[in-house]
């Protein structure tokens, strides 16, 4: 018998491994939502399989009655266009700043103080000046997620740009590179699968400052319905939700990650050499 | 060497110089002169400051004391295009192929703000850079990435790069030092071949006595001559040796060889 540190489960095993707990958790839950239906067929709290489908189809394939539109689609579409803007706005600052700091020591020194300060803001708490200064609409949501995530994203590319090896720098200056030259040709390419890695680890603050901006002032949204439907503790709602925005989550995490691969084929077994 | 005209002044000058990092004396008392077209080899115990040298030469550090002047000028404080590196590792751009490794170079060589280049200079850059890829022994692998070649090839790469920017001078800093010995002797007679045909001034540094003593012209040992136990960074290292390569006598080898890599003492 291996130790158990060396023992590696087969493929299909491998598999069943990572479906069980799953299917544990699901199985749990319907148990748990039966004994509570038996007890009171009102419960709320936990609705069965068949309550959470009819919320589902109720948001998602039929007309709202108060504005004809299909709710759960707009919220999807209005919630992915404030959180694409976000972190689209937050990954080009982000770039940009890692960028210059992490390459030109004589801007760092003036910009690095600065982003350590500001990258120590917790961005929620200036979320009250946001909507006063832009407003209730979707730009103040737009700016909470760029200005809570493109610090992160900035020190990350700093850094990643401090690692590029010196030896890279020096062989195209004696190649007679000049700063910009480097800049354009040596780490931008090289920092830009680091900027979809940073941007993947920047993916679940990014949810997490959408949804509270939308819980505080917005109109539509999923961060929006879940806590509007909150009141009347529509679990077959808020459950089928929740869900989506996991779902969105990891499929915009699996599509950063091939586009990656796709992208930068050198990277992916990427020696420094 | 001889051929060149006695008045004219040597390529580089080695005047007085000391390097040392606080109180860490690497180097001491360096003099030399060095001609075009000479091909010294540098060897030393590691730590000895022979690399310390190389990166002088390169501009990447600079001496504490005395100076080093490049056709009477002092040497520039930064890497430029008159001097070629080739170092261990890291001397080729990972996220280019080995065509666009070295047509990269000709962008680099034009004043530009992005270092890319389009239409005619584009495809002289690219015939530029088949034919020395093809010099260098890389015709077969335009299109791999350099994560994709061997030791070997990285370093053929590397060279191929560096020689289309015309440099002067070549350094190179250990860049065989990883390699099987095979292929470490292809590379020797490859750079030999590229030395007598650019007409290049090559540094090598090699941790490997054998290697200076068939590759070049010259050879510098560099060692401590003096040393305090009780205070081992008292002293830096001075040039011991500097032999014309192809005039050594087997006991002068031996003489270097127990110098460097001290055995450990026994009777007699």
């Amino acid at each position: 018998m291996k130790k158990f540190i060396n023992q590696h489960p087969g493929r299909a095993f491998k598999l069943l491994l990572g479906i069980a707990p799953f299917v544990l958790l699901i199985l749990l839950y319907v148990m748990g939502s039966d004994a509570r239906l038996e007890v009171n067929p009102n419960d709320k709290l936990l609705p069965s399989m068949s309550q959470i489908a009819d919320g589902l189809e109720r948001m998602a394939f039929e007309p709202s009655k108060r504005s004809g539109e299909y709710l759960f689609w707009q919220d999807t579409a209005s919630s992915l266009t404030r959180l694409g803007l976000g972190i689209l706005i937050a990954a080009m600052l982000g770039l940009l700043i890692g960028l210059v700091t992490g390459a030109l020591p004589m801007i760092a020194a003036s910009l690095s103080p600065l982003l350590t300060v500001v990258s120590l803001i917790p961005p929620l708490a200036i979320l009250p000046i946001l909507f006063i200064v832009f407003g209730l609409g979707e730009l103040s949501k737009v700016v909470l997620i760029a200005l809570g995530i493109t610090p992160f994203i900035a020190r990350d590319i700093q850094r990643r740009t401090q690692e590029i090896p010196f030896e890279q720098l020096v062989k195209a200056q004696s190649l007679g590179a000049n700063t910009s030259q480097i800049m354009i040709r040596v780490l931008l390419p090289q920092i830009m699968p680091k900027l979809f890695d940073a941007v993947r680890l920047s993916l679940g603050a990014g949810w997490l400052f959408l949804i509270a901006a939308e819980a505080v002032a917005a109109t539509d949204g999923l961060g929006y319905r879940i806590f509007l439907v909150r009141r009347y503790m529509a679990m077959d709602v808020i459950l089928p939700y929740v869900a989506w925005i996991t779902i969105l989550a990891f499929l915009i995490d699996v599509t950063l990650r091939k586009l990656t691969n796709k992208l930068f084929p050198w990277y992916v077994q990427g020696g420094k050499s | 060497m001889s051929e060149t005209d006695q008045d004219s002044t040597p390529m580089i000058q080695v005047n007085q110089v000391w390097k040392q990092y606080d109180d860490n004396i690497v180097l001491e008392r360096l003099n030399k002169t060095v001609d075009e077209g000479e091909f010294v080899t540098l060897v030393g115990a590691s730590g000895c400051g022979k690399s310390t040298f190389l990166n002088m030469l390169l501009g990447t550090e600079q001496p504490s004391k005395g100076e080093i002047l490049l056709d009477g000028k002092p040497i520039p404080n930064e890497a430029g295009s008159d001097r070629g590196i080739v170092f261990q590792q890291y001397s080729v751009f990972p996220h280019m192929t080995v065509l666009e490794n070295v047509m990269a170079t000709c962008g680099f060589q034009r004043p530009g703000i992005t270092g890319y280049l389009f239409g005619s200079g584009r495809s002289a850059a690219r015939e530029a850079a088949e034919s020395i890829l093809e010099q260098v022994g890389l015709s077969q692998a335009l299109k791999k990435y350099p994560h994709e070649l061997s030791g070997g090839m990285r370093q053929r790469l590397a060279l191929a790069q560096a020689l289309l920017g015309k440099p002067r001078i070549l350094l190179l800093d250990e860049s065989f030092g990883a390699l099987d010995p095979g292929i470490r002797s292809d590379m020797h007679d490859l750079v030999l071949n590229l030395w007598s045909e650019h007409k290049l001034t090559v540094f090598m540094v090699t941790h490997d006595l054998k290697e200076g003593f068939y590759l070049g012209t010259r050879l510098w040992v560099f060692d401590k001559l003096r040393h305090d136990p009780q205070a081992p960074q008292r002293y830096g290292a001075v040039i011991t040796y500097d032999l014309p390569v192809g005039h050594m006598d087997q006991t002068t080898y031996q003489q270097i060889d127990d110098h460097l890599r001290p055995i450990p003492a026994q009777a007699g």
